[in-house]
Order: C-alpha cells, then sequence, then structure tokens
C-alpha cells in the first residue's frame, strides 16, 4: 500500500484551485455557510493523521509550511506544528534526550561524525494538535470560543477568545499558545481552508518523505483506512483518554 | 518575551515556555480565598451562636464584600481581550468550571453579601437617614429603599431572611472557592493541578485566611481607633484559626504523601522541582514560615497560659505569617503547575515583571484596593456599636 | 397595603430590583449573542465558514503540474517524485493564481539540500545522506545534481 497523495487528490477531482466550482465553493463558504459549498460537506469527514515516524527526516519542512500557510508567528515558542529529536540511552530509556531549536524550523543540522554516538537510538517525532475527539481544551472554553467542528477539527473562533488561557493549560500536548498580534489563543487548524476545498494541509503537502498524512476517517476509500489497518499505531499519551486523532506509527515509548 | 527561553533547562514543548497565568491569577484565588473565609467566619456567630466572636461579625462582612468586588479585576486584567469577557455570562459553556465563575460570583455578590450587609444594616441605614439633610440624605435614603419602617415586627423579618440568606450563604462561600480549587484540581494534563483533594485543599485554606485576615482587621482597625478590643473574641479567633489550619495542614500534607507514595510519571519532574524552583517558596515560605511556624505559636496559647499582652502579640504574628504562607501556597499552586513541562523532561521560569499589565505593580495596587474600597465601606456603614458619643452620628 | 407585606416592603422593592437585572440580563443576552450561536454546537457557527475562508499560501503540486508539464516528466521515476514542488521553491498560490507571475527565486541548494541530506545520526538509516564537507566543500549542489531528478547515474 502507498500513500499517493497526487493521485489522492486528483482522484477527489476538487483541488483545481481555479476551478469554476471551487470558486463557487469558496463563495459560499465566504457566505459564512459552508454547507452549502456544492463540494463540501462537513458530516462526510471526520479528519485525522497518520505520521510514520521511521520516515521523518527531522528537515523541518512541515514547520515552514505550517508558518507560511498560516501565518504563524515566527518567533522560537509559537508552533501549530513543531519537530523534536530525540535520543535515547538505552541505560535510562524513560528519561531521553530531547531537542527542538526553533521548533525544527531550521531542521537539525548535526555538529559531529555521523557514527559518533552508537550508543543511543535516534530519531525525530513530528508534533501537531491531535484533534482530540474528547479534546480537554474545547471542555474547559468558558464561553464556547473553541470547539470541534462537525467533520472533527479543533478551531478556535479568533473573534469570540477572550484568552483566558484556559485551553492551553488544559491541553496535554502543548499544542496551543496565546497569538501576541492577535491576543487569542492559536493552534493547528489541520489548515482548514485548504481541506475544506479538497486539498491537502500545509505539512503534509510539504513532507518531502510522505511521513505524515491527512486521513478521512470517515472515507472507506481514504488510505488512511489501510495505513491504520496494516500498521501498529499509538497516539501520544493514550493514558489521558482524549480520543487523539493523530496516529504514529512506530512510535518509542520514550516519547511524551 | 524571547528572553525567557535561556531560562529553559532541559526540554520544553515549545509553545510551553511562556507562562500563560502570571502573578495576576495568583491573587484571584488568594483573594476569594479571603472573601469565602471572612464570610465563613461571620457565619459563625450568625448561625451557630458563637456569642465571643461577635464583635467582629459586621466587620468580617464588610471585609467579604471589600474583597469580593475587588476579586475579579485581576482575571480582567489578565484577559487578552477583557471587552469580551461579557461573553462568560451570555454563553456560559455548561462544561467549562470557569464558565460558572460569572454566576457564582454574581449570585455570592448579591444575594449572599449585598443582602446581608443590608438586612443587617438596614437599622442604622434608616436612623442616618432619618438624621441627615442633603446629598447624604439623599444617598441613605436610597439605600433604604426609601422605606422606613425600623419597627421591632420589620426589624424582626430582616433577621429571620437575614439569617436564612446566611445559611444559604455558607455552602455559597464553600462553592465559591471551592470551584476555584475545581478549576485547577480539574485539568488532567497538569499533574501538579489534578487532584481531587485540590477544592477541599482550597476551602480549608479559604477559611484559615479568612479567619486571620479578619482577626489582623480587628485588632488594627481596634488600635487605629484607640479602642481596647476584646481580647476574648481574639482568642477565639486564634483557636478557630489553629483547628482550620490543623484540618488544611493535615489535607496538604496527605496530599503530599500520596504523591510521593504513588510517585506516578510526572513524580521525578516535580520532586526535582520542590526541591529547585519551589524550594523557598514552597518548603520554606508556605510550608515552614507559613505554616508550622504560625500553627506551633497557636497551638502554645492553647496549650500554655500566657499573658493577654503575649497572646495578642502572638495573635499579630501568627495572623501574619498565616496570610504570608496562604499567599505562597496559591503562588505555588498557580505559578508552580507551569513551571515543568508537561513531557516531565524540562523547567521554565517565570519572571515577574514590574509596571506592566500583568507585572507586580498593578498586583500590589489590587491588594491594596480592597482595604481602600473598606474604608468607604466603614465610613458608609460603621460596623462598630454605635455608642451614644458625639461624633458617632457624622459618619461622612 | 396588605397584611401580607405589612412590614416588607423594602423585601419586595429589592425583590423588583432584582427582577429589573434578571429581565435586563435576559434582554442583554437575546440581544449581544451572534446570531449563528449555537448553530452546530456550542459555538459561533459562522466561525466555520470564516476559518475556511481564510487566505491559503500553497498552491498544492496539482495546480504546478497543470502548467510545468516538463518538470513532470523530468520527476518521473526519480527519488525526488513524491516531493511536493513547494516544499523547495516556497510557498506559490500567488503565482499559480496570476498564471506564472511573479516568477519564484530559485533556491539556494547549499542551504536547502543539506536540510534533508547532510549526515545525521538521527536520520532513518538507509536514508541518503553526505557529510556536506567532506561530500562537497563548495559551489552550488545543482552543479552536479538535477533537483528534479538527482540520481547521477
Amino acid at each position: 500500500m502507498t500513500f499517493d497523495r497526487r493521485k489522492f487528490l486528483l482522484d477527489t477531482g476538487k483541488l483545481l484551485v481555479l476551478s469554476a466550482s471551487a470558486s463557487v465553493a469558496w463563495e459560499a463558504i465566504v457566505a459564512g455557510k459552508p454547507e452549502t459549498a456544492p463540494n463540501y460537506t462537513m458530516t462526510d469527514h471526520w479528519w485525522g493523521m497518520a505520521i510514520d515516524v521511521d520516515k521523518c527526516i527531522g528537515c523541518g519542512s512541515c514547520v515552514r509550511a505550517c508558518k507560511a500557510e498560516n501565518n504563524v508567528p515566527l518567533d522560537p515558542m509559537y508552533f501549530r506544528t513543531w519537530v523534536e529529536q530525540y535520543r535515547v540511552n538505552p541505560d535510562d530509556m524513560d528519561h531521553p534526550t530531547v531537542e527542538s531549536p526553533n521548533g525544527g524550523y531550521d531542521g537539525f543540522p548535526f555538529k559531529g561524525a555521523p557514527d559518533s554516538d552508537p550508543k543511543a537510538k535516534h530519531f525525530f517525532v513530528p508534533k501537531l494538535c491531535n484533534h482530540c475527539a474528547d479534546s480537554p481544551c474545547t471542555q474547559v472554553c468558558p464561553v464556547g470560543a473553541t470547539f470541534i467542528s462537525p467533520d472533527g477539527v479543533v478551531l478556535i473562533d479568533k473573534d469570540y477568545c477572550l484568552a483566558c488561557r484556559y485551553c492551553v493549560q488544559a491541553c496535554p500536548y502543548g499544542c496551543r499558545f496565546i497569538d501576541p498580534r492577535t491576543m487569542t489563543a492559536d493552534k493547528c487548524t489541520l489548515c482548514y481552508q485548504r481541506i475544506t476545498k479538497g486539498l491537502t494541509t500545509a505539512c503534509c503537502e510539504n513532507c518531502p518523505t510522505g511521513a505524515r498524512r491527512l486521513g478521512d476517517l470517515k472515507n472507506p476509500n481514504d488510505p488512511i483506512q489501510q495505513f491504520l489497518l496494516d500498521h501498529h499505531v499509538v497516539v501520544l499519551k493514550p493514558q489521558m483518554a482524549t480520543g487523539a486523532k493523530v496516529y504514529y506509527n512506530d512510535l518509542d515509548g520514550s516519547v511524551r | 518575551m524571547g528572553s525567557v527561553l535561556p531560562a529553559v533547562q532541559g526540554f520544553m514543548y515549545p509553545n510551553e515556555v511562556e507562562l500563560q497565568w502570571s502573578v495576576l491569577i495568583v491573587l484571584y484565588p488568594y483573594i476569594t480565598g479571603l472573601v469565602a473565609g471572612a464570610f465563613i467566619l461571620a457565619s459563625l456567630e450568625r448561625v451557630f451562636n458563637v456569642e465571643a466572636v461577635k464583635p467582629t461579625y459586621r466587620l468580617a462582612l464588610l471585609t467579604a464584600l471589600a474583597f469580593l468586588i475587588v476579586a475579579p479585576l485581576p482575571l480582567q486584567l489578565h484577559l487578552g481581550h477583557p471587552e469580551r469577557s461579557i461573553e462568560m455570562y451570555l454563553t456560559p459553556h455548561t462544561t467549562s468550571a470557569m464558565a460558572m465563575f460569572g454566576f457564582v460570583y454574581l449570585w455570592y455578590l448579591m444575594v449572599v453579601l449585598v443582602l446581608e450587609i443590608w438586612l443587617d444594616f438596614r437599622k442604622d441605614i434608616v436612623l442616618t437617614w432619618r438624621a441627615s439633610r442633603g446629598p447624604k440624605r439623599w444617598l441613605y435614603g436610597a439605600m433604604a429603599l426609601w422605606y422606613d419602617n425600623i419597627s421591632p415586627e420589620a426589624l424582626a423579618v430582616d433577621d429571620r431572611v437575614g439569617k436564612a440568606i446566611t445559611v444559604i450563604g455558607i455552602p455559597s462561600a464553600f462553592l465559591l472557592h471551592g470551584y476555584v480549587g475545581f478549576i485547577f484540581g480539574s485539568v488532567k494534563a497538569n499533574p501538579w493541578w489534578s487532584s481531587p483533594l485540590m477544592p477541599v485543599v482550597f476551602i480549608f485554606s479559604a477559611v484559615v485566611s479568612g479567619i486571620a485576615a479578619v482577626m489582623l482587621l480587628y485588632m488594627l482597625t481596634a488600635w487605629w481607633r484607640e479602642r481596647k478590643f476584646d481580647i476574648a473574641c481574639v482568642d477565639t479567633m486564634a483557636r478557630f484559626l489553629f483547628f482550620a489550619f490543623v484540618i488544611d495542614f493535615s489535607l496538604e500534607m496527605l496530599d503530599l504523601v500520596h504523591r510521593i507514595y504513588e510517585a506516578d510519571e510526572s513524580f521525578r519532574a516535580l520532586d526535582f522541582m520542590v526541591h529547585t524552583k519551589l524550594y523557598v517558596s514552597q518548603i520554606i515560605i508556605q510550608i515552614y514560615v507559613g505554616t508550622v511556624v504560625p500553627l506551633a505559636l497557636l497551638g502554645l496559647v492553647q496549650l500554655v497560659r500566657l499573658s493577654p499582652r503575649v497572646r495578642s502579640w502572638i495573635y499579630w504574628i501568627a495572623g501574619s505569617l498565616t496570610l504570608i504562607g496562604i499567599f505562597a501556597m496559591r503562588w505555588n499552586v498557580v505559578i508552580g503547575g507551569q513551571l515543568f513541562s508537561k513531557s516531565f523532561l524540562g523547567y521554565t521560569a517565570y519572571k515577574m515583571e514590574w509596571a506592566t499589565r500583568e507585572g507586580l505593580l498593578p498586583a500590589i495596587l489590587l491588594m491594596l484596593l480592597p482595604f481602600g474600597i473598606l474604608y468607604v465601606l466603614v465610613k458608609l456603614l460603621p460596623p462598630w456599636p454605635a455608642k451614644p458619643r458625639k461624633g458617632d452620628a457624622t459618619v461622612m | 397595603m396588605s397584611d401580607l407585606f405589612k412590614n416588607k416592603v423594602h423585601l419586595v422593592r429589592m425583590a423588583g430590583l432584582f427582577l429589573v437585572g434578571i429581565v435586563a440580563f435576559v434582554i442583554l443576552r437575546w440581544w449581544m449573542v451572534p446570531k449563528s450561536f449555537g448553530e452546530y454546537g456550542h459555538y459561533r457557527g459562522a466561525a466555520l465558514g470564516e476559518i475556511a475562508s481564510l487566505p491559503m499560501h500553497y498552491a498544492g503540486r496539482a495546480a504546478c503540474e497543470e502548467c510545468h508539464t516538463d518538470i513532470v516528466a523530468q520527476r518521473k521515476g526519480s527519488p525526488h517524485e513524491q516531493i511536493g514542488c513547494e516544499t523547495c521553491h516556497g510557498p506559490l498560490l500567488a503565482h499559480a493564481e496570476a498564471g506564472g507571475e511573479p516568477k519564484p527565486a530559485l533556491p539556494d541548494s547549499r542551504q536547502l539540500c543539506p536540510r534533508c541530506h547532510s549526515a545525521s545520526p538521527y536520520r532513518p538509516k538507509g536514508f541518503p545522506q553526505v557529510v556536506v564537507a567532506d561530500h562537497a566543500p563548495e559551489g552550488q549542489c545543482t552543479a552536479c545534481h538535477n533537483p528534479h531528478a538527482p540520481k547521477i547515474s
């Protein structure tokens, strides 16, 4: 089973940015009624993501693409997605050495000889909002400014958020921050402006190895279904019971 | 803001580097705790007929009101969009502990405190209304709702209704502060907060801080007015303070022992934090200076016969240390809960600013504001028994 | 005055004040809550459309391939075939929408290529990596490698 995103996109036949049908959809969306968009019905979808840890090369393309697509502040403490670099010593498996310089935005240049550290295992882990089905962040929002959309994406209404920051505290994965420009909470939208038009997210579009793949868990023909069948996947912090929908293949137990 | 980055030890998720809840959010549970505690002390006299603390009843109520008026201000100042706080009333999210705030607050302010104070002071209000002229007459008339019936029958009605409100008020006070504890205790993502004991600990620490605050204020106002305070009254308050403190401390130690014994995945990280970044504020200030010392002093008074002069000195010291200790406890909960990474692999730092919106200066001003409000309230509604003495009627 | 309210007029007046407050709150709530609030759940329904209509910056490779058929042909069968065009060339929706203008700058291969291919023990084994200083101390990577079909046979 291979993941051919290009084929997937072509098959859906809805990606042509400038096509007539898309522009009709666009107008419907601008009017604030996405349900009337001719080619997107929210209740037909339930979005998630599959991440193949073995394929991540730590190039940081997803981080850069995310910031560019979504106008995320470039400071090193605001990320909708970031990459962590793990070094696990077999003598102390529970306490890995983790680094994420600038969230991986500039990649992870390695200083020293590539074979200089043979006594440890090394890997990268991309992180993003898990778009939890039972999300603790939306649970605590006092006013209804953050919510799970009918298609399973955890979103923020930036015109309604009062920045009490309770959601930032409630996220077990550290996926939320306060955007210093708007003074509202901010997080991954799963590129909602893209996926509602049949495109994939900026991070998946720009992952050179296909380590990250957007998937529609309601679509039986989506390749993610087969991926979940073929691999032993796990979500982050399963003990939190958040209903996370970002599935990691071959994730090391030391990752939190 | 980037200046925090070098203070990071180990690994934080990138978005965790900045602390979200500042010193203002430390003030908030501290202030609501004082409100709840002061009210519960006042209720003792009214509901349980503890005659000895009667001299503090009205002062405790006014103190609770003064602090309650200030309680939402640190929250308001801290919001990224204060102008949107009305949404908490318009579209409260029923699954959010925080959304309860507006309603519990309004309930407590209007239905419990304002009504109880109004009913208790109505006779004084009407008498002042009758005796004054000009704007002051209008003001007290309005406060009396232009109804000057203070016949024994009318006052008996007031007393009955007031007592009923106090009975409602006690669970309300528990609710007011218990839910503040729940706001923290229900965050499952944060092992430093997540504990069913949190609301209970908050309630008892609130009682402790409230009694200590009213005790100090009572002694302070007596000294201010150059009167002798009723040492029997302060003795009783100190005894209540001691018992409440014993319960509070036991609960906190139970929480601590439980954490150490269970030693779950977060233990190593939290243990390290308590012995480094929180050592001064938690071990030294909260536990030793703010709990063990005042407990020992108050216990001493229970066991040994001391002269009133020595006792009052002990009350001054123990009360002040208690208030410092409870503040440190709020600090350690709020700030401590944000210093470690939810990956349990690193720590960040809290750099308190000075004259910014969430800095130390506004925090100090907000802490002084209730005393200003209390001053005005005491001028408007003198809580001490009116003595037939010249000058007492001219309260303005 | 009826006997019922005897000595209780102040309480009735206070209750009236509370009633006025509650009515004012209900009116305020009716007036201020956004009309689409509650359409799908406890949030402003219109927010969905607003978020969905936020501007995009990446066109997606399918848009690129509509015009750049020569590159599609070059990439066919190469190890770089599956890589998104904008991964190296940057976000180019504006370019695609304007039919080719503005022309994007060519990426600096000395900076770009090592992000994936500089040797590191953290990268998966078997992924092509070089110690850049040994492999090519200077010059553009593109001097030897065609980035669209990098294998030198």
